[in-house]
């Protein structure tokens, strides 16, 4: 017989048991649900927070100060300004794996520009930040060695800031604009980056020399942070360890003694939730693999039932010319729709809680066709595999008891 | 006149708790195109046996059956289930028709295991099938819908459908009451009329009155083969009362 009227046949027999159909399919529909609901939670949750760090390399590392306190309190912030510019150097020159590294001072004023103005941040860094922050320069250029050494009144603009300050269109490269009190030259602008996925806003900066910022602007020695990369995300680790001990080093502790800096990589932050995610989503994929084994049985179950109840049926098919094939192909037609409409309510029913589940915890929700498509082949998988010997029953049957059958 | 059934010696035997049942002992007959037969006998007398190799159902463990020149000894399991549905059409005492199913679709059944048949000619020949046995009108009626004997000119057209060589019916009056029974028998003859091989098999010597010939079984032997004074089931029908 052809596959369609094959696939005609199975649909209408399972119509005319709509009930058992349904309950039938009940656990497999519990089955894929479930697996899609994790596999959407896993996804978003390691999307944001690859997003997250995606406005940055992978292979970034971080040195920032750590607050000494005591039991909770804090006890003065002295050791807040212990990074100092030697610090940077001594990375730059010991820690081989390193390949950019810049210092990082930020201050926050007021930015105008004739008679617009906005909340501005400025990055104090040197020129390798544009590297490290996976960002281009869009007009202009970025700043030389003079003008960081000197300090220059020069600083590149995001375009968030172009956006609030030059709302015409206009260059703003070659204009002047206020951080604060202080004038400065827009040297360049920074390509658009876009937003991540919590809404922070990359192309809200302003760059400047950390000289700049440093004697200019804060009138500080130390800096805020450091922030380095490797060439390849493999190197993190051994980077990483390597900047530990020069600043060991540097602020003359013992390795075993009460760091005031810590050294932070995304990929370290990145695989540790990655690895708890994967714990997770594996207990509950493990739970829902259960449940579409049982699913898988009560399709079996009910397909032997189909089978006994239907021997008449299969006799007088086998008479009217169906060979031993059509039979069964037939059931098992049947106990795949059985499967795979279960698994069709199963994907819907998960993209629906998945997407709840986000929207309450206001994460972007994301439709994952690999988990969709897998869902499927699973879904046909337990139907034909399952449905195999109650179908291989039915058409072993010999059509003369078949026809007799009471 | 074409020889569609051709049986020499056919024997067939069962192995019982061990014991070997001979239920047809080395029976010959042929049966001519265009023939109505009955094939009549007591229960054990080798009937079903018959019936079911006849239908291609089962297989003789010795001597030969052809059924329109092809010699069935040799088919495959395949094969028979090719021959049952080009070449046989069956009517079974129950009906068999598939519950909850529209009687179109039913007459279309053995269409469907033909794959040379397209949709279209499916529709059309199943239409004309049931046009024969006058349920045209009624074709998008399902069995809980429809009295015994309609039920039964449903399997009637549905055996006719495939257009087979010969109408093999295995006690096809056998649930009905007697007027039913008169009106299928006399549609059996109109078929006949038309030319269609039938081979009835059955137990009630009054409807073996209405074919042509009555092949007697007995003890899984042939006791007679004679033509039978055909009674015409239309006249029947009228002379009874009410």
């Amino acid at each position: 017989m052809k596959t369609k009227n094959l696939i005609k046949i199975a649909w209408q027999a399972l119509l005319l048991n709509k009930k058992r159909a349904v309950l039938t399919m009940l656990g497999i529909i519990i089955g894929i649900s479930s697996v899609v609901l994790m596999v959407s939670l896993g996804q978003s949750s390691t999307e944001l927070i690859r997003n997250q760090v995606s406005g940055f390399g992978t292979n970034l590392i971080m040195v920032s100060n750590v607050r000494k306190d005591v039991m909770g309190v804090m006890v003065g912030t002295e050791n807040m300004k212990n990074m100092k510019m030697k610090d940077v150097e001594a990375i730059r020159k010991q820690a081989r794996h390193i390949t950019k590294v810049t210092p990082c001072v930020t201050a926050m004023e007021q930015i105008v520009s004739g008679s617009h103005n906005c909340p501005g941040v400025m990055m104090g860094a040197n020129v390798d930040y544009l590297s490290i922050s996976n960002s281009k320069i869009d007009k202009g250029r970025v700043f030389s060695v003079q003008e960081e050494e000197t300090a220059a009144k020069v600083c590149i603009l995001g375009q968030t800031v172009i956006k609030s300050l030059f709302p015409n269109g206009e260059n703003p490269v070659g204009k002047t604009v206020r951080f604060g009190k202080m004038p400065l030259v827009v040297i360049g602008t920074i390509a658009e980056k876009g937003k991540n996925f919590t809404g922070d806003d990359y192309d809200d900066i302003i760059l400047a020399p950390y000289t700049t910022v440093q004697k200019r602007l804060l009138n500080i020695d130390y800096i805020h942070m450091i922030m380095a990369t490797t060439t390849t995300e493999a190197d993190t680790d051994a980077a990483m360890s390597e900047v530990q001990s020069t600043m060991l080093r540097m602020h003359k502790l013992n390795a075993d003694g009460d760091p005031d800096f810590e050294v932070i990589s995304l990929t370290q932050a990145l695989d540790m939730m990655n690895s708890i995610m994967a714990v997770l989503q594996a207990f509950l994929i493990a739970i829902a693999a259960i449940s579409l084994i049982v699913g898988g049985i009560g399709i079996m179950n009910i397909m032997y039932v189909t089978v006994t109840e239907r021997t008449r049926e299969i006799g007088l098919r086998r008479s009217l010319g169906a060979k031993n094939k059509d039979i069964l192909r037939q059931f098992l037609i049947e106990s795949a729709i059985l499967s795979l409409a279960g698994g069709i309510v199963g994907i819907i029913v998960g993209l629906l809680l998945s997407a709840l589940a986000l929207f309450l915890l206001d994460m972007g929700f994301m439709v994952s066709i690999t988990a969709i498509a897998i869902s499927f082949i699973v879904c046909a998988t337990i139907g034909i595999f399952f449905g195999w010997y109650p179908a291989k029953k039915a058409a072993a049957l010999d059509p003369i008891t078949a026809l007799r059958y009471e | 006149m074409k020889s569609i059934i051709k049986i020499e010696n056919l024997c067939r035997s069962f192995e019982v708790g061990g014991e070997k049942v001979q239920a047809l002992k080395g029976i010959s007959f042929g049966i001519n195109e265009g023939e109505f037969v009955s094939i009549m006998g007591t229960s054990g007398s080798g009937k079903s046996t018959l019936l079911n190799i006849l239908g291609c159902l089962d297989r003789p463990n010795a001597g030969e059956y052809r059924i329109d020149g092809i010699s069935v000894k040799d088919l495959s399991e395949d094969e028979l289930s090719t021959i049952r549905n080009r070449k046989i059409g069956f009517v079974f005492q129950n009906y068999s028709l598939l519950p909850r199913t529209s009687a179109l679709e039913q007459v279309e059944l053995p269409l469907l295991y033909n794959n040379t048949v397209s949709d279209k000619q499916r529709h059309e020949r199943a239409e004309q099938a049931l046009l024969q046995v006058g349920l045209k009108e009624r074709m998008r009626h399902s069995p809980n819908q429809m009295s015994g004997g309609q039920q039964q000119r449903v399997a009637i057209a549905r055996a006719l459908a495939a257009d087979p060589v010969m109408l093999l019916a295995d006690e096809a009056t056998g649930n009905l009451d007697t007027r039913t029974s008169y009106e299928i028998m006399c549609l059996f003859q109109e078929l006949h009329a038309k030319g269609k091989s039938i081979v009835f098999v059955t137990h009630e010597p009054d409807i073996a009155t209405f074919t042509e010939r009555t092949i007697l079984l007995h003890d899984g032997n042939i006791v007679n083969d004679a033509p039978v004074e055909t009674q015409s089931a239309r006249r029947m029908l009228e002379a009874l009362p009410g």
